[in-house]
């Protein structure tokens, strides 16, 4: 079960270190350091059924204006 | 057919004469059993399947040559399996080239490499490399050795009528027209299948934006029999890289182009060379043997059959390549289709029986298509997010052992269980290990009558096997209502089996294939003529026997 209670015990500090982490980086190097961080904690919270609460939590709100790079395929 | 005279065939050059067959002269149309469209791997292996077990087949092709280029070069250990059983699979082992490993490497870096099969005790091994033409070759070969085939070159289907009680065939060939009828169709005639054509049906799914070259070139150079896939090499940036050896000094390379490149532009010898020059380095020496620039889709059909219309390989199902579950996944269709067509013709078999092949097969496109799907979405990044990702994942990789499990240059092919199979007998006692109804047959070295052998090679035979664990026979076989069952006992090394046993028996010489089954004394397993469990036992009940068996050809 995702806990969306308070779980860190200095806040203010991680967040001060989570924005330092993206210092003086462009938006492609911020996207890899996210990325590299995502994965890192990913495989340590390991949990599926977590990490699935967490992708579909991040997610809501948010109605996708993109379109990714497929083609429908019919034969 | 010996293995030298067999190098010295041309399989690319083959022209395969078109003859006239007496069905063209016949007053009505002739009809027959069995029509399989399509003579490529598909449609070969089901051909051959069928013949053996007895069933005439009328094999058709709109062309009079095998495959062009190598194409499917991948041929993996269960396919190997199923040729083995077709009576070729030697063959394709002894002129293919064998590998387990693969390696990946991003930028200059190696990053992670896996053993496909890590375990002894098997005949064939993970993989063999071999061009589609030596494939389809060594199986025409077979196909030819078999009378009841009937195979015809440039013998085009133009139409077709369904009908409930079979399909009424147009075929063009270079004498005209001739009209053919057919209780069974079976359509194995490829990505662009006119019989799905001919019938309004779609294949459905998506198409990858990205293009790819593949250039067969022939050299002789230092690589070892490995699958090598670079990401973003310094020798071509930003794109991927494979490199696979074929037979005959043929190695197979496929850049990554992007969807932007100009697909006429990037086959030309001008464009191709200083790409391979680059892999290579300036001093090795090669020949182009082959190029061809494609784009790729993963899709399938709704079902696979349609009335007496049964689709096979690619015509049902499309695949990306990387993984290798296009021309694996083809034969494994035919495969699964044979034994149940065969059934049905002979009226042994209720006709439902075919649902199974229509649920069992969808459910193995499907297993494939994520598998390829997974793979692609990784290979060619549909956003900038997932871009991200993967380079997080190859940056990560050599010093973090999870990243190298989320590395992804294709999940190469494995046989499908069919877990929720109809046919499937669910375990009533309690097993441990991979070999649960619907598992494909797992090898393992024996002993017959004192020679070394190997377990697939005895349950060969076309029928049902029934697999008794133990020291002696059961006490009773099981009627089997005209379904074709043979009894094979597994004695443990150092018993003597008792003469008087009356039963085919091998000698379970190292324990292997104890240990792979979960078998004590009394174990008991009944496999499918496809090699797959139908069902298993802690002891051999003559009646639950009985009605497995029925249940696994569709009467239960």
């Amino acid at each position: 079960m995702l806990n969306t209670e308070l779980n860190i015990a200095a806040p203010d500090d991680f967040y001060e270190a989570l924005v330092a982490l993206h210092r003086d980086l462009t938006p492609e190097q911020n996207q890899l350091v996210n990325a590299r961080l995502i994965l890192l904690l990913a495989n340590h919270i390991g949990d599926a059924t977590v990490l699935r609460q967490a992708m579909a939590r991040s997610r809501e709100g948010i109605n996708p204006v993109g379109q990714d790079a497929t083609l429908r395929a019919t034969a | 057919m010996d293995g030298s005279l067999a190098e010295r065939v041309d399989y690319q050059a083959l022209v395969l004469p078109y003859a006239r067959s007496p069905d063209q002269d016949a007053p009505r149309p002739v009809r027959h059993p069995v029509v399989i469209v399509g003579a490529g791997p598909v449609g070969l292996a089901a051909a051959i399947d069928l013949a053996q077990q007895g069933i005439r087949v009328v094999l058709l092709d709109d062309d009079d040559r095998l495959s062009t280029g190598s194409r499917a070069i991948c041929f993996a250990k269960r396919t190997l399996e199923i040729f083995d059983r077709l009576g070729c699979g030697g063959r394709m082992v002894e002129k293919g080239i064998t590998w387990n490993r693969g390696k990946v490497f991003f930028r200059e870096d190696p990053v992670y490499s896996f053993d496909l099969l890590p375990e002894a005790g098997h005949r064939r091994p993970a993989f063999v490399n071999l061009q589609q033409y030596y494939v389809e070759g060594f199986l025409l070969e077979r196909a030819q050795a078999l009378p009841l085939i009937d195979l015809r070159w440039k013998n085009r289907v133009t139409g077709l009528q369904s009908r409930e009680d079979g399909v009424l065939l147009e075929v063009e060939t270079p004498e005209g027209g001739y009209r053919l009828q057919a209780d069974w169709l079976v359509a194995a005639d490829g990505s662009r299948s006119a019989v799905r054509k001919i019938l309004g049906l779609e294949s459905k799914g998506q198409t990858f934006r990205d293009r790819f070259l593949i250039a067969d070139v022939r050299m002789d150079a230092p690589f070892p029999a490995e699958r090598w896939f670079w990401f973003d090499p310094p020798f071509h940036p930003n794109q991927s890289v494979l490199l696979h050896q074929q037979p005959d000094g043929i190695w197979r390379i496929d850049f990554q182009l992007g969807w932007d490149a100009d697909p006429v532009a990037e086959r030309q010898p001008e464009r191709v060379i200083p790409r391979v020059q680059a892999l290579l380095g300036p001093e090795v020496r090669f020949e182009l043997e082959w190029v061809s620039v494609y784009t790729f889709s993963c899709l399938r059909m709704d079902r696979f059959c349609h009335g007496r219309v049964l689709f096979a390989g690619d015509s049902a199902h499309g695949v990306s390549p990387f993984g290798a579950r296009g021309a694996n996944g083809g034969v494994q269709d035919a495969e699964n289709l044979a034994w149940k067509l065969a059934l049905v013709v002979e009226g042994r078999a209720p006709e439902s029986l075919l649902d199974s092949y229509d649920a069992e097969r969808v459910h193995a496109a499907e297993e494939n298509i994520l598998n390829s799907t997974r793979s692609t979405d990784f290979i060619t990044p549909k956003n900038e997010a997932s871009r991200a990702f993967r380079d997080a994942a190859l940056g990560l990789a050599r010093d973090c052992a999870f990243a190298r499990r989320l590395v992804n240059s294709g999940r190469l092919s494995l046989p499908s269980t069919y877990r929720d199979s109809t046919l499937n007998t669910p375990d009533s006692d309690a097993f441990d290990g991979p070999m649960r109804p619907g598992a494909p047959a797992i090898d393992a070295p024996v002993l017959v009558r004192g020679e070394e052998g190997w377990f697939l090679s005895q349950i060969e035979h076309g029928g049902f096997t029934l697999l008794c664990f133990g020291e002696t026979a059961p006490d009773a076989l099981p009627g089997t209502g005209g379904i074709p069952l043979r009894p094979l006992l597994v004695v443990s090394a150092g018993t003597a089996p008792r003469e008087a046993v009356g039963l085919p028996v091998i000698k379970d010489a190292d324990g292997l294939l104890a240990q792979r089954y979960d078998a004590r004394p009394g174990t008991t397993y009944l496999l499918r003529p496809d090699q797959h469990v139908a069902a298993r036992w802690r002891r051999c009940e003559p009646a639950l026997v009985h009605s497995a068996l029925a249940r696994a050809t569709g009467q239960g």
